[in-house]
Order: structure tokens, then C-alpha cells, then sequence
């Protein structure tokens, strides 16, 4: 509520809303998609470090505060526990705040905060308090970072009952995700990929949904169709690899290679990590009969070990070999000049594809 | 701690002012330095000052109820407030309506003045829920036990109440304030610092409210800071004030204070209330480990309770038909309290899976299906 008096003065340049099907970058569909948030609903906040005059460090949210002022794009102390902490006092009086952590490795100030007041607030009021506010967390490696800028703490968040934990692959679905978790009643954590940032694609934009003078704006009206529902992003039938995030990529270049081979491989976007939409990818194991699982993030008690797990218990008998993970190792991220050897690239998947198939 | 003089030492020797309008032996206080104060506890007559008595009594007697309780089996824990009862009934007696507060877990005489029925706090430490009453209808919110962590809520609700617009206005029914709670162990958090951070450079309409009690379970408080509690807030631009917690009067005239430089956009500020926890931190805790009877004994020399009493007896205002009638209307509160505790029952095993998400989601709906089929293997009475 105070003017940054320090600070030259910036003018805004509020370009129109596209319309129809736009080509955007990743790192510009989430900028979008808070653009209407914000435009849509008087309560929507976007806060944490440098996201105001800077536009975030990824600049992903570049010209909001310019649009749409200090008081809602907010320029925050530098201290992880405190933007969530007062995100969810904020949440109490109704403000739906969309908060970035700058880096995956700085989240964890805000753990507590994220796992035992955010997580539990609505289960310890039997329903009274909800806090719908979207953590957006640029994550993920192979940018060539130095220590704790390339992490991938999903499962610690997994684990959690009381949070959603969801990540994009492509610029349509962060777009059309991101409205999805704002409009969610429940705590959201979006991990963006940010080796993916400036990947372009499609993105089909909503029409702005603002409400009449003094009604509500209309969440239900935006509806639950990306969030919760895995994807098959490409049909196959001798194999499926299940991915979410920047592993979408390396899943979806694994299969157009193996197909120079003469393999058919099923891809599975999870696009959520919590819950699983595991109807979709039993349906896909069960047809192909064999299942890879693809994740940055360390293998063990990773994410891939629940979906490994699931496909075994209901998938018994149709598979032909034992359910297989890809992923980080049980080291620390390590440093940017072997991190392509940590990562789960194309060659490894390759590896574990031949091995599934070899059994 | 000295006995009668109005400045009291912290752990490093620092004389810090506090501010006391009644001696623990019932006298009004004539330090010159205390004369606002003296002034926003003025319109406070007998009436009033019994009727803070009697709040008082009644949330010890719920207390002592709630601690022989635990001790009976019908209470899982129990945290005692005994000998902050002044502090926290002198502060709550403070609000408004539209003010909000957000409790640590000992602030059942707040609870009393926000009109929370105090059985229903019991239902936490019975262990059939994990708060009992409606936050948003007293302006109360669930206790906190996560240490600090509740200070971040308060701040972020009090940049709300600015953004809402209900802040300066000049209205008294409208403006409003935010109160976080919370405790001399408390400081050493980095939430409770972090929430001194966002509050000063929001200008956040919030009073923080130490009740120092002088001890972090065992830990007395050279062990948690070596400045002062009412001195931690300059660093951050947050004026703070030390006040004798167990003076009801000066307590209530302090929370004031405070509480309308936040309506007013002043800005947040720092109360320490300095005060003794006369019982155990829970009952499952043994001070005689880490506390001397003779301390024990002074603070007992200074309770809140008896002050008042001893202030309206030496002024004339005291009517024992009255405090006899309200000795009886407590142990009838200690008697419903019992009662209502004892037939709480358990909640229903698959309401664990309620309230988890707003919106469904698969695991818990697994999980809610499995353990239904799974009870429904022993509907026909077989053993479990």
C-alpha cells in the first residue's frame, strides 16, 4: 500500500486480450492466464519476489503490475515462509493470491507453512476456511544453474494430503491449467517447467469471463477439464511411458525415435502429480503391457514409484514385464556440467524402453 | 522482576518501562509516564472493573474444570492459562466486533470475551476435532499449535482488511484491527519475525500480542532472546510496549492503544504483556523441573484475580452478595463444562476422509471406498 518512491516510474502498455487460438510461448500462456485472473476478479493477487517492477525473474510476470497495480501485484519481502503465510490470512478475508517462489530450491522456507497450515487449514475447520491460492514454481533442470535452481520437489508435496500438485507440459495446457488451479477452491502447487519456458504451441484462449457489476466471477464456469486428467499425447501400443512436465519432451523424442525402429510407444502426459488420474494410464498399460515411467526428480520414493505400484496392483495380468522408472538419481542435483547425465534424456528412456521390451 | 515498581529487567539486565495502573496489592498506580494510559482505562468504573473480575473467574474456574478433567481421562492434554488472566481478558475486553483474532492455544480468556463457548474448545484437546467453533462467527480462529506460524495469517488477513478499505475511515463500527497471539517462545520463530517484516512495510492494521509468561515450556527467556520482547519491534519499524500483564486495566488501556493506531493506519505495533504461567505449560508438563517455589510463590503474591479484588475492596467497590453469585455462576460453567465434555462423542471413523479437498480427489475417494468396504466386512457383528 506504500509507492516505491525510489523507483523511476513505469508506464503501462495494456495491449488487448487475443482471442481464439494464439501461438505462445509457455512462459507467455502463464502470463495469460493470470492476465484474465487478474482482469476477471478483484480479488486475485500475484505476489512474491521481483514479480512486480521486474516482471519475476523468468518474467513470467512481466506487465502486470504496470496493468493492474501495486496493491495486486505485489512486490513481497524476501522471505518464502511469509508470502504464503500471508497469502493464506489474505485467502481468510477472500483474496485468491497466485504467488511465485522464484526457484524449486527456495521453496523450502515456506514448507511448513505449505504443508501444515496451507494443506490442513480446511480439514482442521471441517470445511469453514478454504484457501485457494496457486503456488507457481519454475522447475526442473538441464539450464545450466548453479546449486538449487534445478530441483524437482514434487513428491515432497505429493505426499501431502490437502494439496494439488500439477505440471504442465506445453504452452496450451500451462494456459489452460494455470485458469483451472486459480479457479480451484483448494491449494494449488504448479510446477512450471522452466527448461520449456520459450517453447511455442498453440494456445486456445478463453473468453474474458468478467461478471456483471458486483456478481461473483464465475469459477464454476471454468470448469476441471485438464486438471485431475492424465492425457495421451501419443498413441502406440508396444509401450507406455508416463511423464508430466519437461519429461513430456523427452518421452514424446524417445518415442518418434524408437519408431524409426518399428516400436509403437504410447506416451501418457500425467499433467497431475496429485492426484493420479490412474484410469488413464491402467487403460494405456493394460493395452500396451508394458509401462516406463519418466521423471527429472530422484526415482527413489519418487512419483514413479506410486504409478509403478498402481499399474502392477491392476495390471497384473497383462503385463510382460515389470513396470520400469527413469529418473534423477538419490544424489543432490549435481553441478551444471554433468547435469545432463543425471537427467533422464532420451538415451536412458531408450535404455529402459529395450529392457521392458527385452523381458 | 521487581514487585511493586512500575519498570520491570529482561534477561540481559535492561530496565524496560512497564506499564502497570495497579499495584499487585490493589493500588492505583501515579507514575506520571502512564497518564494516557490512565486515561483510556478512565471510563472504567466499578461496574466494568467487577464485571472484569467476573470474566476472569469464570475462564479460571473453566480452566481448572479442564485440567481435572485431563486428569479424570476425559481430555487427551489440557494447556492452562492459569495467571494470564488479565492479559488476555484485559486485551479481549479491547476489541471490537469486526476485529480478528488469531489465538495461539492458551487463549481461552480471549476465547471468553469473543463469546466462544468454552466446552466447545474442549473438543480439541478431547480429541473429537481439531477446533470447535466457527472462526468466522466470533472473529476467533482455530488455535494454533505450530509455534508462530498463525502470526503470518493474522499479518496476511490484516493486508486484506487494508485492501477492503475498512481501515482509517474514522468509523469506529467499521475500522478494524487484526490481533495475533502468541508467546515468549514464540519470538525465536522465524514466522513470528517474517510476520514483523510484512506487517512494517505493509503498514498492516496488526497488533502483535506477547503474552510473556517466561517460559518456552522449560526454557526461560535468556534462552530465546537478549533484547527485550517490547524492544524486538524497532528494528522493524514496529513500536512496542511492555505492559504488567497481570493488571488487567493496564493490559485492557495498552491493547487499546494499540489497537487504534492499526484501525487508524498507524500501522502495526508490538505489545508484551509480561506475566507468569502459574500452572504447568500442559498437563503433561513438571515446571517443578525448571522452577523454583519461591518464584512460583511471588507471582502467586501477584495474581490477577486477587488485584482487582483487592483494588474494589480498597475503593469500596467490592459487594460480596455479587462475587458470591458469581463464585456459584463459575462452578454451575465448571458443572455444564463437564457435563458437556463427558457426552461429546467420537466422530464417525469415515468422517476422517471429510473435508480434505473442496473438490473430490482420487486418492481420498479411494481411500474413502476402501475403508467402507472394509467396515462393511464387519456389519454383521463379528469382531473387529
Amino acid at each position: 500500500m506504500t509507492t516505491t518512491s525510489t523507483q523511476p516510474a513505469i508506464e503501462a502498455q495494456v495491449a488487448p486480450f487475443p482471442t481464439g487460438t494464439t501461438t505462445l510461448p509457455l512462459a507467455k500462456a502463464i502470463t495469460l492466464a493470470m492476465r484474465q485472473a487478474l482482469a476477471e476478479d478483484p480479488k486475485v493477487l500475484v505476489m512474491g519476489e521481483d514479480v512486480g517492477r521486474l516482471g519475476g525473474v523468468f518474467r513470467v510476470t512481466d506487465g502486470l503490475q504496470a496493468e493492474f497495480g501495486e496493491d495486486r501485484v505485489v512486490d513481497t519481502p524476501l522471505a518464502e515462509s511469509g508470502i504464503v503465510g500471508t497469502a493464506i490470512g489474505l485467502a481468510m478475508r477472500g483474496y485468491r493470491s497466485v504467488l511465485e517462489i522464484q526457484f524449486d530450491g527456495f521453496i523450502f522456507p515456506a514448507f511448513d507453512q505449505i504443508t501444515t497450515q496451507l494443506a490442513k487449514m480446511r480439514y482442521r475447520t471441517s470445511g469453514r476456511v478454504s484457501l485457494p491460492i496457486v503456488i507457481r514454481v519454475p522447475y526442473g533442470g538441464g539450464i545450466g544453474a548453479v546449486e538449487h535452481h534445478s530441483e524437482s520437489p514434487e513428491a515432497l508435496f505429493a505426499h501431502t494430503a490437502g494439496l494439488r500438485v500439477v505440471s504442465p507440459s506445453n504452452p496450451a495446457d500451462a494456459y489452460r491449467m494455470l485458469r483451472e488451479a486459480i479457479a480451484s477452491p483448494d491449494p494449488v502447487l504448479f510446477l512450471e517447467p522452466k527448461g520449456r519456458y520459450w517453447d511455442k504451441g498453440p494456445v486456445e484462449v478463453a473468453p474474458l469471463a468478467l461478471p456483471a457489476a458486483g456478481a461473483p466471477t464465475a469459477y464454476d464456469a471454468i470448469g476441471h477439464e485438464t486438471l485431475d486428467r492424465a492425457v495421451v499425447v501419443r498413441p502406440g501400443t508396444d509401450l507406455t511411458l508416463v511423464a508430466y512436465g519437461p519429461s513430456v519432451h523427452v518421452a514424446l523424442a524417445a518415442a518418434a525415435a524408437a519408431a524409426e525402429e518399428g516400436r509403437s510407444l504410447e506416451v501418457v502426459d500425467l499433467r497431475t502429480i496429485s492426484p493420479i488420474d490412474f484410469p488413464t494410464v491402467v487403460e494405456s498399460a493394460r493395452r500396451t503391457g508394458r509401462c516406463v515411467v519418466v521423471h527429472e526428480a530422484p526415482v527413489f520414493h519418487g512419483a514413479g514409484a506410486e504409478v509403478a505400484a498402481r499399474v502392477t496392483e491392476e495390471c497384473f495380468f497383462s503385463l510382460e514385464a515389470p513396470v520400469l522408472r527413469v529418473g534423477g538419481f538419490h544424489t543432490p542435483y549435481p553441478v551444471a556440467k554433468i547435469e545432463h547425465d543425471y537427467l533422464p534424456g532420451l538415451d536412458r528412456v531408450l535404455d529402459a524402453v529395450d529392457r521392458s521390451l527385452a523381458f | 522482576m521487581t514487585d511493586d515498581a512500575t519498570d520491570s529487567t529482561g534477561p540481559t539486565g535492561d530496565a524496560v518501562p512497564m506499564v502497570q495502573l495497579l499495584t499487585p496489592t490493589g493500588e492505583r498506580t501515579t507514575d506520571p509516564r502512564w497518564e494516557p494510559y490512565r486515561e483510556r482505562a478512565a471510563h472504567l468504573d466499578h461496574g466494568h472493573v467487577r464485571d472484569l473480575w467476573r470474566d476472569m473467574v469464570l475462564v479460571r474456574a473453566f480452566d481448572d474444570e479442564a485440567t481435572s478433567l485431563q486428569r479424570q481421562g476425559q481430555l487427551g492434554l489440557w494447556a492452562q492459562c492459569l495467571g494470564q488472566e488479565a492479559a488476555q481478558v484485559g486485551s479481549g475486553r479491547a476489541l471490537a466486533p469486526q476485529d480478528y483474532v488469531f489465538p495461539s492455544y492458551r487463549e481461552h480468556g480471549v476465547a471468553h470475551t469473543r463469546g466462544v463457548d468454552l466446552a466447545q474448545i474442549l473438543r480439541l484437546f478431547r480429541g473429537v476435532d481439531h477446533g470447535g467453533w466457527d472462526g468466522e462467527a466470533h472473529r476467533f480462529h482455530n488455535y494454533t499449535l505450530v509455534i508462530g506460524s498463525h502470526t503470518l495469517h493474522a499479518t496476511g488477513y490484516a493486508m486484506g482488511v487494508q485492501r477492503d478499505g475498512v481501515v482509517g475511515t474514522g468509523d469506529p463500527t467499521v475500522d478494524t484491527a487484526v490481533v495475533a497471539y502468541f508467546g515468549d517462545g514464540a519470538t525465536a520463530q522465524g514466522d513470528v519475525n517474517e510476520a514483523l517484516v510484512f506487517a512494517a512495510v505493509n503498514q498492516a492494521p496488526l497488533v502483535l500480542f506477547c503474552q510473556n509468561n517466561q517460559f518456552a515450556i522449560s526454557e526461560p527467556n535468556e534462552r530465546q532472546f537478549r533484547v527485550p520482547v517490547a524492544r524486538r519491534g524497532e528494528g522493524f519499524g514496529v513500536p512496542g510496549v511492555r505492559v504488567d500483564g497481570n493488571d488487567v486495566l493496564a493490559s485492557y488501556a495498552v491493547t487499546q492503544e494499540a489497537l487504534e493506531r492499526a484501525r487508524s493506519g498507524g500501522g502495526p505495533s508490538l505489545v508484551e504483556a509480561f506475566t507468569f504461567r502459574m500452572g504447568a505449560h500442559t498437563t503433561s508438563d513438571d515446571p517443578t523441573r525448571y522452577r523454583t517455589r519461591e518464584l512460583e510463590q511471588q507471582w502467586r503474591e501477584r495474581d490477577p484475580i486477587a488485584r482487582i479484588e483487592a483494588m474494589l475492596r480498597r475503593e469500596g467497590g467490592w459487594d460480596d452478595a455479587w462475587a458470591a453469585q458469581v463464585v456459584e455462576e463459575a462452578a454451575d460453567l465448571g458443572a455444564r463444562v463437564r457435563e458437556t465434555v463427558r457426552s461429546m462423542p467420537a466422530p464417525a471413523p469415515a468422517s476422517m476422509f471429510d473435508h480434505v479437498y473442496a473438490t473430490p480427489h482420487a486418492a481420498v475417494e479411494d481411500d474413502r471406498a476402501f475403508f467402507a468396504e472394509y467396515e462393511s466386512g464387519f456389519a454383521d457383528g463379528g469382531a473387529r
